[in-house]
C-alpha cells in the first residue's frame, strides 16, 4: 500500500516539476533550433520545421525573419542556429559559413497581360530600366508611357538582375521601388504600362488565379518552373540554409532532411523548384 | 498650479504625498530614459558610418545609393515631411470637422456609433490600409498619372490612418470643455454654429492640438503604408503625383538586405527621422503655448 | 440676428459623411473579399500550408497575450506619468516639459525603428529572445505616447474648484487623485486606452522583429508567437496564394476590437466613473 502512495506520490511530482518547466517556458529538455533570414525562405522552412517536429518528437523548430543580412550575420555570431538566405553566399561570407541549397526559383520580366509586347531583348530591357526607351510604342506597344518598377537595394532578385543586364543600380531610372514579390505583381495588375521582374514560380501562380499579367521570355526561353527546373532559363536564384562551419546535431539532421524528396511537395507548395532528383 | 498650495495647508504633507511624489518623478525619469535608450541605440549601430563616411555626405549628397557611396537623406526628409503635413491637412480638418459633429450636431446614439467606428479604425494595421493602397488607390491614380504610387497616394493613405486619433482627442477635449462656458454663450444669445467656433473650438485648442502634435508624430514614423503606396523613389517631389520614399519606408525596405555600410547608413537614416520629429514637435509645441488658457 | 457661420454648419456633417465613406470603401473592400473565409474552423484550427488554409487560433492566442503584456505594463505608467504632468509638477516645470516632449517625439519613432530597439534591447540585451514578453514590453513603449496625452488631457480638464474642495475637506493627494480626479478623468482615459489598444494590435514593424514569426501556440510568455496583424501581413505581401485568409484576418481583427473597445470601456465606466454621478 505504502509503496503504492509513494510511487503516486513520485509521479504528481514528476508531473509538477515538468508543468514547471514547462511554465518557465525552459528548453532544457528540448531540442531548440532556431533559424532566422530571408522572409522569402521563412513559409517554406518553416513547413519544413512542421514536419520535422512531428518526425522526431522532443524537437522545436522556430523560424524568424529578418532578411538574408540578418540570416548571415546571426548565423555568423551565433544568435541562431541556421540562417535562411536567398541567394549565394559572397566571398567574405565564405570563409566563416556553409551554404546548403534546398531550392530554386527564377527570375523573369512581366507585364500587363493587355500589353501588346509579346517579348523583350536584352537591350530592350536595358533601354527600359535606364530610362532610354520610355514610352511601349518606341518598340511597338502601344502609346502609353512605360513605369518601371525596380526592386530595394539590396535585394537578391535587384543584384540578380543587375548582374545579368550588367547595369548598376545608379543607372536605372525607376519609377516605382518595390520590396516584395507580391507588391511587384500588384503594381503591375494594377497599371497597364508596368514592366518588373519577380520570381517565376510566384507570377505562375497568379497567372493560374486569373491576375492578367504575363511572363515574358528571356533570351528566347520561355519562363516556366519546368524551364527552371531543367536549368534552361538565364535568370536563376537560390534558396540557401547556411550555418557557421559544418553543421552538426540537430542542425545537419534538419539540413539534410530539407534537401531529400520527402519535403519536394512541400517546395512545389511555395512555387519554388525542388533539387534535382539524382539522375 | 494646487501643488503649492497644499504644502501651506497642513505642517507637513501626508507621507502618501511624497512616496506619490517620488515615484511619480522615477517614472516620469524613466520615459525621458526610453527616448535616451533609443537614441543611444541608434547612435551606436551609426557611428560606424559616421565615422567612415562624415555626416556631410548625409546632407549634401544628391541621392541614395548606400551600396555605391552616396548617402543623401535631404529628398527622404522631405518626402516625409510633405506626405505627414499632407496627411495632416486632410485629416485635420476632417478629424475635428467629426469631432464637433459627434459632439454637437449629432444625436447621442449616432454620435456613439461614429466614434466607435473611429476607435475600430484606429486598431486597423497599417498593413491592410497600404493594401487597400496599394490594391484600389494606386491604380485609379495611375490610370490618369502612372504611375499611381505617389506623394498623393501615401497622404491619403496617411490621413486615413490618422484620423481616428485626431478625431477621438479632439472629441475628447470638446467633451471637456466646461459646460459653463457654452451656457454661457446661449445667454449671450449667440446662435449654435457661433458657439461651436467662436467658444468650445477655442477652449479645446489645447486638447486638439495636442492630438495633431502627436497625430504628426505618427504620420511621420509610419513605416508599413508608405512603403506600399508612395512608390520608394528617391527623389524631392516636384508634383503631388511624383513618387516619393519617406525616411521610415527607406529603413524597412533596406534593413533586410543590409550589411555593414549600408546598415549603419539605415541607423543613422533613423536618428535623421527622429531629428525630424523633434523639429516638428517642438515647432508644434511652441506654436501651441501661444494659446495657453489665459 | 442671423448665424454669420451657418454655413460652416454644413461642413461637420460634411466631414463626418467623409469619414463613413473612406472607412466603408476599406471595410467592403474586406468584407467582399474576406467574408466568405470566415467560419468557426477559421478561429479555432491551428494554421496550415503556410496560412493558406487551417486557422488562426494560435496567433489569436499570441495576439491577446501580446496585448495584456502592452496593456498591463503601459497603463499604470502611463497613469502615473499623466498624474505627473498635470497634478504634481507645475506648468513650467522643466521635468514635465522635457517628459512631454519625449513623449511627443516617442510617438513619432518608426515603428520599425521600436522593432530594432526592441530586438537589441529585450531580445539581445536582456536576454529575452524572440519572445511574447519583447513584443508586448516593446509594445507598451509605443503604446504610453498616446495613452499619456489623452489621460492628461483629462485630469487637466477637471475644474479646479474640485481640487480645492478636496483640499479644504482635509483630503491627502492620494485620496483626491483616486476618489475624484480618476473618476472624473475617466472618458479621456477610456479615449487613451482605446487609442493605445488599437495602435499595439495595428502594430506589424516592430513586432517581426520582437515576438517574432513562429505561429505555434505558445507555451509561455518566453515563447515566440506572431500576432494578428503580422500574419496578415505575411499571407497579403510574403506567400503567394494567401490573400484570402489575410482578407479574413483582417476582418477578425476587426471584431476582436469590437470586443476588446466595448470590453475596455466598460471596465472603465464601471470601474471608475462609477465613482461620480455627472452632473
Amino acid at each position: 500500500m505504502s509503496v503504492q502512495i509513494a510511487s503516486q506520490v513520485r509521479r504528481q511530482i514528476v508531473i509538477a516539476a515538468a508543468g514547471l518547466a514547462l511554465a518557465i517556458g525552459a528548453q532544457a529538455g528540448e531540442k531548440k533550433l532556431v533559424l532566422t533570414g530571408a522572409s522569402t525562405v521563412a513559409p517554406l522552412a518553416a513547413e519544413i520545421g512542421k514536419r520535422f517536429e512531428k518526425l522526431n518528437p522532443g524537437t522545436q523548430v522556430d523560424v524568424q525573419t529578418g532578411g538574408s543580412a540578418r540570416g548571415v550575420n546571426d548565423a555568423r555570431v551565433g544568435l541562431s542556429d541556421i540562417g535562411m538566405v536567398s541567394r549565394d553566399l559572397k566571398p567574405d561570407e565564405e570563409q566563416q559559413l556553409k551554404a546548403f541549397t534546398i531550392a530554386y526559383d527564377g527570375v523573369c520580366m512581366i507585364v500587363h497581360k493587355s500589353n501588346p509586347i509579346a517579348t523583350l531583348t536584352k537591350d530592350q530591357v536595358i533601354a527600359i530600366y535606364t530610362g532610354r526607351i520610355t514610352n511601349w510604342k518606341e518598340i511597338g506597344g502601344a502609346d502609353r508611357k512605360i513605369t518601371v518598377v525596380n526592386k530595394a537595394e539590396g535585394r537578391s532578385t535587384l543584384e540578380l538582375f543587375l548582374h545579368h543586364f550588367g547595369l548598376t543600380n545608379s543607372q536605372i531610372k525607376a519609377h516605382v521601388v518595390v520590396g516584395d514579390n507580391e507588391q511587384d505583381i500588384k503594381t503591375v495588375v494594377g497599371n497597364v504600362g508596368a514592366v518588373a521582374y519577380v520570381s517565376i514560380g510566384t507570377a505562375e501562380f497568379d497567372v493560374d488565379q486569373g491576375l492578367p499579367l504575363k511572363l515574358l521570355p528571356m533570351d528566347g526561353v520561355a519562363a516556366t518552373t519546368v524551364n527552371v527546373k531543367n536549368r534552361t532559363f538565364p535568370l536563376m536564384r537560390v534558396l540557401n540554409l547556411v550555418t557557421k562551419g559544418q553543421p552538426t546535431g540537430l542542425s545537419k539532421q534538419f539540413i539534410d532532411y530539407a534537401r531529400t524528396e520527402s519535403v519536394h511537395d512541400l517546395v512545389k507548395d511555395q512555387y519554388f523548384v525542388p533539387l534535382a532528383t539524382a539522375q | 498650479m494646487i501643488s503649492s498650495k497644499i504644502s501651506t495647508l497642513y505642517l507637513s504633507p501626508p507621507r502618501s504625498d511624497l512616496w506619490l511624489a517620488l515615484a511619480l518623478r522615477l517614472l516620469a525619469a524613466s520615459g525621458v530614459a526610453l527616448l535616451a535608450i533609443i537614441v543611444w541605440c541608434l547612435l551606436g549601430e551609426a557611428w560606424t558610418v559616421f565615422s567612415g563616411v562624415g555626416v556631410g555626405h548625409f546632407l549634401t549628397d544628391a541621392t541614395w545609393h548606400p551600396t555605391e557611396g552616396t548617402f543623401g537623406l535631404a529628398p527622404m526628409a522631405v518626402a516625409s515631411i510633405a506626405s505627414s503635413i499632407g496627411a495632416l491637412l486632410i485629416a485635420g480638418p476632417v478629424g475635428v470637422g467629426c469631432a464637433v459633429f459627434c459632439k454637437y450636431y449629432c444625436s447621442p446614439v449616432w454620435s456613439s456609433a461614429l466614434r466607435q467606428l473611429l476607435a475600430l479604425f484606429g486598431g486597423i494595421p497599417s498593413v491592410v490600409f497600404g493594401f487597400w493602397g496599394l490594391v484600389v488607390l494606386v491604380p485609379l491614380i495611375a490610370e490618369d498619372n502612372p504611375p499611381g504610387a505617389s506623394l498623393l497616394a501615401g497622404s491619403l493613405v496617411l490621413a486615413m490612418m490618422i484620423l481616428p486619433t485626431v478625431a477621438l482627442t479632439a472629441h475628447a477635449a470638446l467633451a471637456a470643455v466646461p459646460s459653463h462656458f457654452l451656457v454661457a454663450g446661449h445667454a449671450l444669445g449667440l446662435r449654435r454654429g457661433t458657439i461651436v467656433l467662436k467658444v468650445a473650438l477655442v477652449a479645446a485648442r489645447n486638447g486638439i492640438l495636442a492630438g495633431i502634435v502627436l497625430s504628426l508624430g505618427r504620420a511621420l514614423g509610419e513605416t508599413m503604408a508608405m512603403l506600399m503606396v508612395s512608390g520608394n523613389i528617391v527623389q524631392v517631389p516636384t508634383s503631388a503625383f511624383d513618387s516619393v520614399r519617406s525616411l521610415a519606408a527607406n529603413i524597412a525596405l533596406e534593413m533586410a538586405y543590409a550589411t555593414g555600410t549600408h546598415r549603419s547608413a539605415l541607423y543613422a537614416c533613423g536618428i535623421a527621422l527622429i531629428l525630424v520629429v523633434a523639429l516638428s514637435t517642438l515647432v508644434a509645441h511652441r506654436l501651441t503655448t501661444g494659446c495657453q488658457r489665459g | 440676428m442671423t448665424n454669420r457661420y451657418r454655413a460652416s454648419e454644413l461642413l461637420y456633417p460634411l466631414a463626418a459623411a467623409m469619414c463613413v465613406v473612406a472607412f466603408g470603401l476599406v471595410l467592403f473592400s474586406l468584407f467582399k473579399n474576406g467574408a466568405a473565409y470566415l467560419s468557426w474552423d477559421f478561429l479555432v484550427q491551428e494554421p496550415a500550408r503556410s496560412g493558406r488554409q487551417g486557422g488562426i487560433f494560435p496567433i489569436l492566442v499570441s495576439t491577446g497575450l501580446l496585448l495584456l503584456v502592452a496593456m498591463v505594463v503601459a497603463v499604470p505608467s502611463g497613469l502615473a506619468a499623466a498624474i505627473l504632468l498635470s497634478e504634481v509638477t507645475r506648468k513650467g516645470n522643466l521635468l514635465a516639459r522635457t517628459l512631454g516632449v519625449s513623449l511627443d517625439i516617442l510617438a513619432g519613432v518608426p515603428s520599425i525603428v521600436y522593432g530594432l530597439f526592441g530586438n537589441a534591447f529585450f531580445c539581445v540585451y536582456l536576454g529575452m529572445g524572440f519572445s511574447i514578453l519583447s513584443g508586448g514590453l516593446t509594445l507598451a513603449c509605443m503604446v504610453l505616447p498616446i495613452f499619456v496625452r489623452a489621460a492628461e488631457s483629462g485630469f487637466t480638464a477637471v475644474q479646479e474648484d474640485w481640487r480645492l474642495g478636496a483640499a479644504a475637506l482635509g483630503m491627502s493627494k492620494f485620496s483626491t487623485l483616486v476618489n475624484i480626479l480618476l473618476p472624473a478623468a475617466t472618458p479621456a482615459i477610456t479615449v487613451g486606452l482605446v487609442l493605445g489598444i488599437g495602435r499595439a494590435l495595428a502594430e506589424t514593424a516592430a513586432l517581426i522583429y520582437t515576438s517574432g514569426y513562429v505561429d505555434r501556440m505558445p507555451d509561455s510568455l518566453l515563447d515566440s508567437g506572431r500576432a494578428l496583424s503580422v500574419h496578415i501581413y505575411d499571407l497579403s505581401m510574403n506567400v503567394p496564394g494567401a490573400e484570402h485568409n489575410a482578407y479574413a484576418s483582417a476582418l477578425v481583427l476587426i471584431l476582436l476590437l469590437l470586443i476588446i473597445n466595448g470590453v475596455a470601456s466598460w471596465l472603465a465606466e464601471h470601474l471608475l466613473h462609477k465613482r461620480i454621478k455627472r452632473s
